[in-house]
């Protein structure tokens, strides 16, 4: 295609995450993929784009928009032994198949005392930064992560995004992935598979010795920006990406704050209610006495959100907040 | 209620022999079809005899259960359904071993009919560990995963979807098995019906939709929550083959379940049932039942579809005094039998709450 070898190497979140559907669809048969716009369109973001070409509308199925029933289909079919992928476009449509995703799929494991075991993989976008306003730019994943019965992942990096699908796969409970939607075209090289192909472990993405950087997602960019202009200040901070939001990994956090004894936990949703409260009350629950300062946080700012690109930047966390906030817990 | 309904039910029996729509001309001659090849089969005294045993047992069962609540042995809301035995009883005689039935809330019926043993659903209402949902489902949530079972859902219409998925994966491995879900005339009124129903006939998938119509949502009447009354109509739009049956005709159910199946199984997409029935007690235990009143109750008890399988065949000779007094003593046995094995079961530890959460193993201490 007139692509140097170079480029070749290189690929991009979206491409790693059709990577690791057709993987999945190749290993095995039971695996198909369901959603709005998943088949002739190619993906409502484009993730599986050529799917149908090469698997067929019965493996890569178009779905009416009918989130409660194709969740719900998705369900009845895991339960009946299939492997099945359900694509949602927005975390925000997702609210339509809820009542499916809590009392149905995380649910009927326990209800059924063990007998109906569900696995699912469903998969959204979350997040903003592309100016689509209110409903269709909302970060709820935390909301998910409250519930028990389901696995809430959110792959950040390209190695996440190509390697957390077969996992998520192989759990026999219902899996949630986020991906945030600004991730999509981030591009680069796809390093080894081993060490992230894990749903149960925090990554540390990068190490310090001052200040712990917990967010995960969409914010990850971000929050690393951020490292980079506090070491300019001489802070050294280091950076925890979550990857798994439920169950959460306490250890990882907790490890991370002994050694710095500062946080700032990073998290694009709102603040009140969020999953950055959920992470700032696991360490003071566990980590009170490693700390040297207040846990910070810096979250999305209290409203829906705004199409205006000024606005919506500043209802975001931006590297200049955290920075802000790390300057607060370390001065 | 107008006695002018009860002349419409009555009609709509005789008139449920036709299929108001078919996505095909085929699809409905071959449900024609296989009317004649198989209703021999089911026409005999013994065959009743079965059906009044299932019904008799079902309303034994649950008359036990209003004396255990009543007495705390078993609480939570327990939903009865007592007045509709024959809708269950009339439609797993369509169904095998191999197909799966989807379930309501009101649902001892149809676990029943499906084969779960007494004892498990009556330890579950219990809370033990030997209740076929390990004592965390209690009444609204029976599941058998062996029977294919798939409870016991107590959020209304939310095991419609679910049950197109179980249809789905059939059809993508061609296997030749029906789907059968239960739901109510409330149930109807929910987008899950709509969102299920457009998807099941643009995918054709091998479901059907078995409507209770037992004339109320909750404590609303149909009247009073449904604009179109006639749901079999609706249901016909999206292209399935619709029909309304006298649901308090056990044999009626059947012969319209059983030609729904073979439908179904060859090929022609999901068939939709409305099963056109009464509740005769209250919607739960809960509810002081204000909303109707008691002429309305007496109109239908006179079509208690026990009564009139009994009736049926006594007028043919089927059934003496005598045979009917075992069938009693029998299920007295059984029903008898499942208390005291619940009464003896143990409970479930305390440090087991955790346990079936997710797949892991997890204890708490």
């Amino acid at each position: 295609m007139g692509t140097s070898r170079t480029d070749e190497r290189k690929t991009t979140y979206r491409e790693a995450l059709r990577e690791a559907l057709r993987e999945a669809m190749r290993s095995d048969d039971r695996v198909f993929l369901m959603g709005e716009d998943v088949g002739r369109y190619g993906g409502c973001f484009g993730v599986s784009l050529g799917l149908l070409e090469e698997f067929g509308p019965e493996r890569v199925r178009d779905t009416p928009l009918s989130e409660s029933a194709f969740v719900g289909a998705g369900i009845g079919a895991a339960l009946a032994g299939m492997r099945p992928i359900v694509e949602i476009m927005t975390v925000n449509f997702s609210l339509l198949a809820l009542d499916q995703i809590l009392n149905n799929a995380a649910t009927l494991l326990h209800m059924s005392g063990g007998q109906l075991p569900v696995p699912l993989v469903i998969r959204m976008t979350t997040g903003a930064g592309r100016q689509l306003a209110a409903q269709h730019s909302h970060s709820l994943e935390g909301w998910y992560a409250h519930i028990p019965g389901i696995r809430v992942i959110a792959p950040a990096t390209l190695e996440d995004a190509r390697h957390m699908l077969a996992p998520a796969l192989a759990d026999p409970d219902p899996v949630l992935i986020f991906e945030h939607g600004v991730l999509y075209n981030a591009s680069g090289e796809i390093g080894p598979p081993a060490a992230s192909a894990d749903l149960d472990h925090a990554a540390v993405r990068r190490s310090g010795t001052d200040i712990s950087l917990i967010t995960y997602g969409g914010s990850l960019p971000k929050v690393l920006m951020a490292a980079d202009e506090l070491a300019v200040d001489g802070i050294s901070a280091e950076v925890v990406d979550l990857r798994t939001l439920r169950p959460l990994d306490g250890e990882t956090i907790a490890a991370s704050v002994t050694r710095t004894h500062r946080a700032v936990v990073v998290d694009e949703a709102w603040r009140t209610g969020s999953l950055a409260a959920e992470v700032s009350a696991r360490i003071a629950e566990g980590s009170f006495y490693d700390l040297d300062a207040p846990v910070e946080r810096v979250c999305g700012a209290e409203c829906p959100m705004p199409y205006a690109r000024r606005l919506e930047e500043a209802a975001l966390p931006q590297p200049s907040d955290v920075v802000a906030a790390a300057h607060r817990a370390v001065d | 209620m107008s006695p002018a309904h009860e002349t419409r039910t009555r009609t709509t029996a005789k008139t449920s022999e036709a299929p108001k729509a078919a996505k095909t001309p085929g699809a409905s001659k071959r449900v024609r079809k296989s009317d004649g090849g198989s209703a021999p089969d089911r026409s005999g005294a013994a065959h009743r005899r079965d059906l009044l045993h299932a019904m008799l047992r079902i309303r034994r069962f649950e008359e036990r259960c209003v004396e255990l609540y009543s007495a705390a042995k078993i609480r939570g809301f327990v939903h009865l359904y007592i007045g509709e035995e024959a809708v269950a009883v009339g439609v797993n005689e369509a169904l095998t071993p191999d197909d799966a039935v989807v379930s309501t809330y009101r649902e001892h019926g149809h676990a029943l009919a499906r084969g779960i043993p007494a004892e498990a659903v009556m330890a579950e209402m219990y809370g033990r560990t030997t209740g076929c949902s390990g004592g965390r489902g209690g009444s609204m949530h029976l599941f058998d995963a062996g029977r294919r079972f798939y409870g016991g859902n107590a959020i209304v219409a939310g095991g419609i979807p679910l049950a197109a998925g179980l249809a789905l994966a059939d059809r993508m491995r061609g296997q030749s098995r029906v789907t059968c879900c239960f739901f109510g005339d409330g149930a109807f009124a929910e987008g899950e019906f709509h969102e299920t129903a457009n998807l099941a006939a643009l995918w054709r998938l091998p479901l059907l939709f078995a409507c209770e119509n037992n004339r109320y949502a909750m404590g609303t009447a149909l009247e009073r929550h449904q604009a179109q009354t006639d749901l079999a109509l609706r249901a016909a739009s999206y292209g399935m083959v619709s029909w309304a049956v006298d649901g308090m005709d056990a044999e009626a159910v059947e012969r319209a379940a059983h030609r729904a199946a073979e439908g179904i199984r060859a090929g022609a997409g999901p068939h939709f049932l409305e099963l056109r029935t009464y509740r005769f007690r209250a919607h739960s235990m809960y509810d002081p039942d204000r909303y109707r009143d008691k002429a309305e109750i007496e109109r239908w008890k006179a079509q208690d579809p026990i009564e009139r399988l009994t009736d049926r065949m006594r007028e043919r000779g089927e059934l003496d005094d005598e045979e009917l007094a075992a069938v009693e003593s029998r299920i007295d046995d059984e029903v008898g039998d499942a208390v005291e094995a619940a009464e003896r079961a143990p409970e479930e530890p305390a440090g087991s709450l955790l346990r079936h959460v997710t797949s892991a193993p997890t204890e708490v201490g």
